[in-house]
């Protein structure tokens, strides 16, 4: 009898995409909804089978249609690849209950079908980024993703929606094709696709190659920091979080960058790590100034925004500036803080925008003026919020102290005070931010538009909830957390020093 | 000499320089909708081009097995790109039906003319 837990690996991605062309000849939206939700919970059943193998027996390794690598694409899943896994899924199972509500009041009846498709490709796509241990195959799903990306996007009910998805797919194209550039070079250089066999033949490289190693190393960087929006390459984020549908946003803001974070991570560390001498060239400078530019300029706009989407979308770009830190900084302690930081960040993001979504569903609006006095109405909304908020600031207790804890470490052991310095005030910029909407949620008279707001349903409360204790949970008890995250990092640093 | 030897040589990578430049430019400098998608195109072209000069080696035969050849062009970046090419297909199809929405929701396809901010709904 042919065993299931041997093809996880292919199953991981193979679910998701049947699901999706399922959800698409299914017309009804409410159809299309139990099928993501059965989906969407099994995914994190297959990731968490599969993590539990990987720390028990070491990394999987699966050759898909048996043909073996490097000749043939492998799905490898090892410590760095389970955790991200295990998060992608987790978020979409975790959040997915939320939609049934949301979603039927802001996309079309005719198109919630399609839009259900939509989230199912763009779930195949992380995941299947996420799972390949084959350099094409990665942009494959890359632009899977992305494609569906623009379609969930779009269907936002403000028209500028639209052009929210039409800037994002000019940039995200680039970003894509950038990185098959860089693909292309490593191809000429070692006349293989597979990531472990590229590291292996770069390792081994004659110095004379060092020119085309080095460009298509900056094309990798420059394509998925695209994708990642690592300042300046941001531009296309405010939009696309702001006027997306409430779940959308809610969905890509926990996990879209973190693969492509992810990619990013596994391309400088294991496939150029052993070659590059990172003392040589300037990455580490790079990240460092652009992710501190992230960390203030995007607090500070995030101060002065009147919508709490966008506040939020700014938010994030700060926060992605946290985990290019560590990644800039790249010793053992910064490593873990950008890896927990990934789980973190997700938890406490997806929080604060189901609250949004959750709000936007009983209100009506997401203008901070509109909304005073909004924490008397829906209290359960505004204290899980504003626990996620306190998480973001970096509170002790909340998961967001454990990130930047381990980020300051890193920055310590280096003997970079002032890195600790900046950490600490662009901290104290997002407090003004939290507070901000802490202030008209709790301290202002109740407006009269809000004057029927209550909590919303059980099914978009209870993730929210979970991912609030989520927040706190990960700040207390970091077994699972920071375990696997630091196993991750000396696992990837391994092959670098 | 040697260099007009080595542009010559190299002529097809030169063409994918250019080609990749102008489609940058024109996606950038162009604020008509339609016409940044075209040069996306251009773009993306340049590098199925890079892809597939190193594919053809000097001395080889179509990859086709036979008893009598034992030196083969490589088939593989043909591969890649087939499914570059699609992935760009679809990707100017999503763009096109964008910009058809945006025009029947704006009236204009002038990336300029539409501010991102500002009073909504």
């Amino acid at each position: 009898m042919m065993s299931v837990s041997s093809h996880l690996p292919v199953l991981q991605v193979v679910i998701p995409l049947l699901g999706g062309v399922l959800a698409a000849l299914l017309r009804r939206g409410s159809l299309a909804f139990a099928l993501t939700l059965a989906v969407s919970w099994i995914m994190p059943v297959i990731s968490g089978l599969m993590l539990y193998q990987v720390i028990e027996g070491g990394p999987i390794s699966y050759a898909l249609g048996s043909w073996p690598p490097p000749w043939g694409i492998e799905y490898r899943v090892d410590l760095l690849n389970g955790f991200v896994l295990m998060l992608v899924s987790t978020i979409g199972a975790v959040t997915v209950p939320f939609a049934a509500r949301s979603v039927a009041l802001e996309i079309d009846a005719r198109q919630q079908a399609w839009f259900y498709c939509m989230y199912l490709m763009c779930l195949t796509g992380l995941l299947g980024v996420t799972i390949t241990g084959d350099a094409f195959n990665a942009f494959v799903f890359l632009e899977i993703s992305s494609l569906s990306t623009y379609v969930l996007i779009a269907l936002g009910r403000n028209r500028r929606a639209l052009v929210a998805a039409f800037r994002y797919l000019i940039m995200g194209t680039i970003g894509a094709t950038f990185y098959v550039i860089g693909v292309g070079f490593l191809y000429l250089l070692t006349g293989s696709l597979n990531m472990v066999d590229i590291a292996a033949r770069l390792a081994v490289a004659p110095p004379e190659q060092a020119r085309a190693m080095v460009a298509g190393l900056a094309f990798l960087t420059v394509g998925i920091s695209l994708k990642l929006a690592l300042f300046p390459l941001h531009s296309w984020l405010p939009g696309a979080y702001a006027y997306a549908p409430s779940w959308a946003t809610v969905f890509l803001s926990a996990t879209a960058t973190k693969v492509a974070i992810y990619l990013l991570i596994r391309f400088l560390f294991s496939v150029f790590g052993v070659a590059l001498d990172f003392r040589d060239l300037p990455i580490p400078e790079i990240f460092l100034v652009l992710s501190i530019a992230a960390m203030f300029i995007a607090s500070i706009i995030a101060i002065y925004q009147s919508d709490l989407k966008r506040m939020l979308a700014y938010s994030s770009l700060a926060q992605i500036g946290y985990i290019m830190l560590g990644i800039g900084i790249a010793n053992h302690a910064a490593l873990t803080g950008s890896l927990v930081h990934l789980v973190n960040h997700a938890a406490m993001k997806a929080a604060l925008f189901l609250a949004v979504g959750a709000i936007f569903y009983r209100v009506g609006s997401v203008r901070l003026d509109d909304l005073a006095g909004i924490g008397r109405k829906m209290p359960w909304t505004t204290s899980a919020a504003l626990i996620a908020g306190l998480g973001l600031i970096g509170t002790p207790g909340t998961a967001g102290f454990i990130s930047k804890w381990y980020l300051a470490v890193g920055a310590l052991e280096r003997g970079w005070w002032p890195l600790v310095f900046l950490l600490v005030a662009s901290s104290l910029v997002s407090v003004v931010y939290v507070g901000r909407v802490i202030e008209v949620a709790c301290f202002r008279p109740t407006a009269d538009r809000l004057a029927e707001a209550k909590d919303p349903p059980l099914s978009m409360l209870l993730p929210l909830l979970v991912l609030a204790a989520a927040t706190v949970y990960f700040g207390i008890d970091t077994r699972w957390s920071v375990g696997i995250a630091a196993d991750a990092a000396a696992y990837l640093l391994g092959g670098l020093r | 000499m040697a260099a007009i030897e080595t542009f010559i040589g190299h002529y097809n990578y030169v063409i994918t320089i250019v080609l990749m430049v102008a489609g940058l430019y024109i996606v950038v400098a162009r604020s008509n909708m339609v016409k940044k998608l075209i040069g996306l195109s251009i773009f993306q072209t340049s590098v199925y081009l890079l892809y597939l000069t190193p594919a053809k080696i000097l001395g080889g035969t179509a990859p086709i097995v036979d008893p009598k050849f034992t030196l083969y062009s490589n088939p593989l970046p043909h591969v890649l790109i087939l499914t570059a090419i699609v992935v760009g297909v679809g990707t100017l199809a999503l763009g096109l039906a964008l910009v058809v929405r945006i025009n029947e929701a704006f009236g204009t396809i002038d990336d300029d003319e539409i501010p991102l901010r500002g009073a909504d709904e």
